[in-house]
C-alpha cells in the first residue's frame, strides 16, 4: 500500500498512520482477550492468549512510536543524499511488511505458519538493512541472509520433526500442526523426536535471537541498517524469534518430562551473556556496541525462560518488555546523536548535552537505565532474575555478576564522555522526534517503581503458561 | 508393481544423494545449475510416486510446487543471473575438492545414524530414506560453507531447501498445504532478493567474491 504513495512527501505520515492504525487494532485486541480470554479465528489458523497478546500490544506500541521517530530522521537522511526517492518508498512499504509479518508470526496458531512469517520477516528486514546501498551495508546484509537463511533452515528441520511426532497423535492433515491441539497432547508426544527437534528449533530461531555462537550476523545488521530499523530489530524481531523458541519449549517440557529444554536454554543464555558482555567492552562504534549489549540482555532473558518456575519466566517477561522499550528509545538518541556527528564512531561524539540537552539526557537516562539502575524496571527484572539463579542455580550467579558488571563499566564510561564535554558540532536541520524516547523511559520507570494490577495479572497468566 | 514403485522412491533417494556429492564436486558453474535442475526434478518424480502409492492428493500439488519453483523458474533466473553478469569462471572452493568429499563421507554416516531412531517411529512407507534426506540437508550446508564465490552459495542454500523438502515427504509425507506454499513464496522472493543483490554486490566491489564481504568484524 505504501509503494503507491512511494516517495511524496506525505509519505511518513502515511508510515505513522498505518502504525497507529496497527496499535489501535492492537489494543482493541488486548481488551478483548482481558475480558473474555484466549480466542481463536480464522478456522483456528490464527489465535490470542495471554502470552502473545501482551507481546502483540508491545510490538504494536513500538512499531507505532518508531514510525514517529523514523519521520525526522528519514527526512534527515534523504537531504543528505543518503536516500533517493525510490529508496524512500522501499523503506516505507518494507517497514509496513516487516510489521505485518512480525504480527502474523506472533498471532498465528500453526507452527508452519509461524516459521514462514519468521523467514518473511528476514527477507524484509534484510532488505531494510541494505537500504544505503554501501558497500558495508551490503555486506551486512548478505551475512544476514545467510547466516539467518540457514538457521532458519535448521529450524524447518525441527518442525518438520515437531509434525512426525505430532503427526503419530493427532494423524496427519491440517490440524497437527497447530498449537492448540499440540499442547493438549504434548505429554502424549515422542520424547526422543521431540529432543531432537527442540535442538534444532533452538538453534534454528535462537539465531534470529542473536544467541552466541550463532550472533555474527546480528552486530552488522544493526549498525549499518538505518537507525529505526536497529530499533526495532533489538526490541521487536528479537522479542518474536524468543517467542517462537518459548512456543517450542512449552511443548518440549510436556513431552519430555525432564529439563532438557530448560537447560539447553540455560547454557545458551549465559554463554551469550558473558560473550557478549566481553565482545562489547571492545566496541568503537556505537549501534554496535548497544547491539551486544540487546545480545546480552536476550541471553539474560533466555537464561530466566531456562529456569522456569513462576518467578523467572515473569522476570524473563517483565525484562522483554523494559528491554523493548528501553533500547528502542536508547537507539532513538543514538540515531539523532550520530546524524548531527554525522559517524557512529564513538570516539568523534562529544557534548551531547550542550548539543541538544534532550538527546543528552534521553541517551544518559536510557544507559543507565538499560544497564539495571533501580528505579528503572530493567533493575526489578534482572534483580528478579539474579535471584532465583541465587536459589536454582547458585555456580551461574557469579558469571552473571561478572557479566553485568563489565558491561555496566564500559558501557558507562563511553556514554557519559559522549554526553558531557564541550562540542563543535551543529544542530540537526529537522527537530528531532523525542517524544517516543520520553513515552520510553516513563514507561520503563513505571515499570521499575510500580507495575499496575492488572498487568501483574496478565504477566502471571503468561508465566503460568509457558510453565516449567 | 506396488514393491516396485516403492522401490523406485529409494532409488531417486539414491539419485538426490548422489547429486549432492556431484554439486559438491562440481567446479563449473553452468553444470552446478544443470545438477541442481536434475536434482529438483528428481524430487518431483519421488513426492509424485509417494503420492500415488499412499493416495494421498495433496503430495501431487506439492510435487507441482516444486515442479514450477525449483525445476523451472529458480533455474532460469539463475541462468539470466549469470548469463547478465557474464560470470564463466570455475568454482572456487576453500577446501579442496577430494577434502571437501571426505568430510561429505563422514556427515553422510552421521546423519544416518542420527536418523536412524527417528525413521523407526515414523509410520511413512519409505521412512528409510529420512536418513538420506538429512545427509543432503547437511551435504548442501557443507557446499555452502566451502565456497567462495556467491553463486554456489545460493546454489547450496536452494538445495538445502531441496533436502528439507524431501525430509518432509519422507517422514510424514509433506507439511500442511499453506505452510508449502509459504515456504514455496519464502524461497521465490528470497532467490529474486538474492538476484539483485548479486548485482549491488558486483557494483560495489567488482567481483562476487565474497571474500571481499569480510570487512565488518571484531578488531
Amino acid at each position: 500500500m505504501l509503494a503507491l504513495c512511494g516517495h511524496r512527501d506525505y509519505a511518513a505520515e502515511v508510515n505513522v498512520g498505518v502504525s497507529l492504525a496497527t496499535l489501535v487494532a492492537a489494543g482493541l485486541l488486548t481488551a478483548q482477550v482481558i475480558d473474555g480470554g484466549a480466542l481463536l479465528v480464522l478456522d483456528d489458523q490464527f489465535f490470542v492468549d495471554p502470552l502473545n497478546v501482551f507481546l502483540v500490544a508491545l510490538t504494536a506500541f513500538v512499531g507505532f512510536t518508531t514510525s514517529v521517530f523514523s519521520r525526522p530522521y528519514m527526512r534527515l537522511e534523504r537531504d543528505r543524499g543518503k536516500m533517493t526517492p525510490g529508496r524512500m518508498r522501499l523503506y516505507h512499504s518494507m517497514y509496513q511488511m516487516f510489521n505485518f509479518t512480525m504480527l502474523v508470526a506472533l498471532s498465528t496458531n500453526n507452527l508452519g505458519i509461524l516459521w514462514v512469517a519468521m523467514e518473511a520477516a528476514t527477507l524484509t528486514t534484510v532488505l531494510l538493512v541494505s537500504v544505503y546501498r554501501t558497500a558495508a551495508s551490503l555486506e551486512a546484509a548478505w551475512k544476514y541472509f545467510i547466516l539467518c537463511g540457514v538457521g532458519i533452515a535448521q529450524a524447518l528441520f525441527g518442525t518438520i520433526l515437531l509434525y512426525l511426532a505430532a503427526d503419530k497423535v493427532i494423524g496427519g492433515g491440517g490440524g497437527a500442526l497447530l498449537w492448540t491441539n499440540l499442547e493438549a497432547v504434548k505429554s502424549q508426544l515422542e520424547p526422543n523426536v521431540m529432543a531432537l527437534a527442540f535442538v534444532f528449533l533452538l538453534l534454528g530461531y535462537g539465531t534470529k535471537v542473536g544467541l552466541v555462537p550463532v550472533h555474527n550476523w546480528l552486530p552488522d545488521a544493526h549498525a549499518e541498517g538505518p537507525t529505526p530499523i536497529s530499533a526495532v530489530l533489538s526490541g521487536l524481531l528479537l522479542n518474536v524469534a524468543l517467542y517462537a523458541v518459548l512456543r517450542c519449549k512449552v511443548l518440549a517440557d510436556g513431552a519430555l518430562h525432564s529439563h532438557l529444554a530448560g537447560n539447553l536454554m540455560i547454557g545458551f543464555g549465559l554463554l551469550s551473556v558473558v560473550a557478549a558482555a566481553f565482545f562489547l567492552s571492545r566496541q568503537k562504534d556505537i549501534k554496535r556496541m548497544f547491539a551486544y549489549s540487546s545480545i546480552e540482555h536476550m541471553g539474560l532473558m533466555t537464561f530466566a525462560f531456562g529456569l522456569g518456575g513462576p518467578i523467572a519466566n515473569f522476570a524473563g517477561l517483565l525484562h522483554m518488555t523494559v528491554h523493548s522499550l528501553i533500547k528502542s528509545a536508547i537507539f532513538f538518541t543514538v540515531g539523532h546523536a550520530s546524524q548531527s556527528a554525522h559517524t557512529q564512531i564513538m570516539e568523534k561524539i562529544r557534548g551531547l548535552i550542550k548539543l541538544n540537552p534532550m538527546v543528552g539526557w534521553g541517551l544518559l537516562l536510557g544507559t543507565l537505565a538499560i544497564l539495571g539502575m533501580p528505579p528503572f524496571g530493567v533493575f526489578a527484572s534482572e534483580f528478579l532474575i539474579l535471584t532465583t539463579a541465587m536459589r536454582d542455580l547458585p555456580w551461574a550467579t557469579p558469571f552473571l555478576l561478572l557479566a553485568l558488571g563489565v558491561a555496566f563499566a564500559s558501557i558507562f564510561s563511553r556514554v557519559q564522555e559522549m554526553v558531557f564535554g564541550d562540542t563543535d558540532l551543529k544542530p540537526l536541520e529537522h527537530p528531532p522526534a523525542l517524544v517516543p524516547v520520553f513515552v520510553h523511559l516513563a514507561l520503563g520507570l513505571m515499570l521499575g517503581l510500580y507495575i499496575p494490577p492488572y498487568l501483574v495479572d496478565w504477566y502471571q497468566q503468561a508465566a503460568r503458561m509457558i510453565g516449567g | 508393481m506396488h514393491a516396485y514403485l516403492i522401490q523406485s522412491i529409494n532409488l531417486f533417494a539414491a539419485v538426490l544423494l548422489l547429486l549432492s556429492f556431484g554439486m559438491l564436486s562440481q567446479r563449473r558453474i553452468l553444470t552446478l545449475i544443470h545438477l541442481f535442475t536434475l536434482q529438483g526434478a528428481t524430487l518431483v518424480a519421488a513426492t509424485a510416486v509417494v503420492a500415488y502409492v499412499t493416495n494421498q492428493h495433496h503430495l501431487y500439488y506439492s510435487a507441482a510446487l516444486t515442479l514450477v519453483t525449483k525445476v523451472i523458474v529458480i533455474p532460469i533466473l539463475l541462468h539470466r543471473l549469470i548469463h547478465r553478469l557474464n560470470v564463466k569462471w570455475d568454482v572456487e572452493t576453500l577446501i579442496n575438492i577430494p577434502t571437501t568429499m571426505l568430510i561429505g563421507i563422514l556427515l553422510v554416516v552421521f546423519a544416518f545414524n542420527l536418523a536412524l531412531p527417528i525413521a523407526q517411529l515414523s509410520s511413512s512407507i519409505v521412512h528409510s530414506t529420512l536418513g538420506i534426506a538429512l545427509a543432503c540437508v547437511l551435504l548442501s550446508f557443507l557446499m555452502m560453507i566451502t565456497r567462495a564465490k556467491a553463486v554456489p552459495q545460493v546454489i547450496g542454500f536452494l538445495s538445502m531447501e531441496n533436502g528439507l523438502f524431501f525430509a518432509a515427504t519422507a517422514a510424514t509425507y509433506g507439511m500442511p498445504m499453506v505452510v508449502e506454499f509459504g515456504i514455496a513464496f519464502d524461497v521465490l522472493v528470497g532467490m529474486f532478493i538474492l538476484g539483485v543483490f548479486m548485482f549491488q554486490i558486483r557494483e560495489q566491489f567488482d567481483s562476487l567474491d565474497i571474500r571481499h564481504l569480510e570487512t565488518l568484524k571484531e578488531d
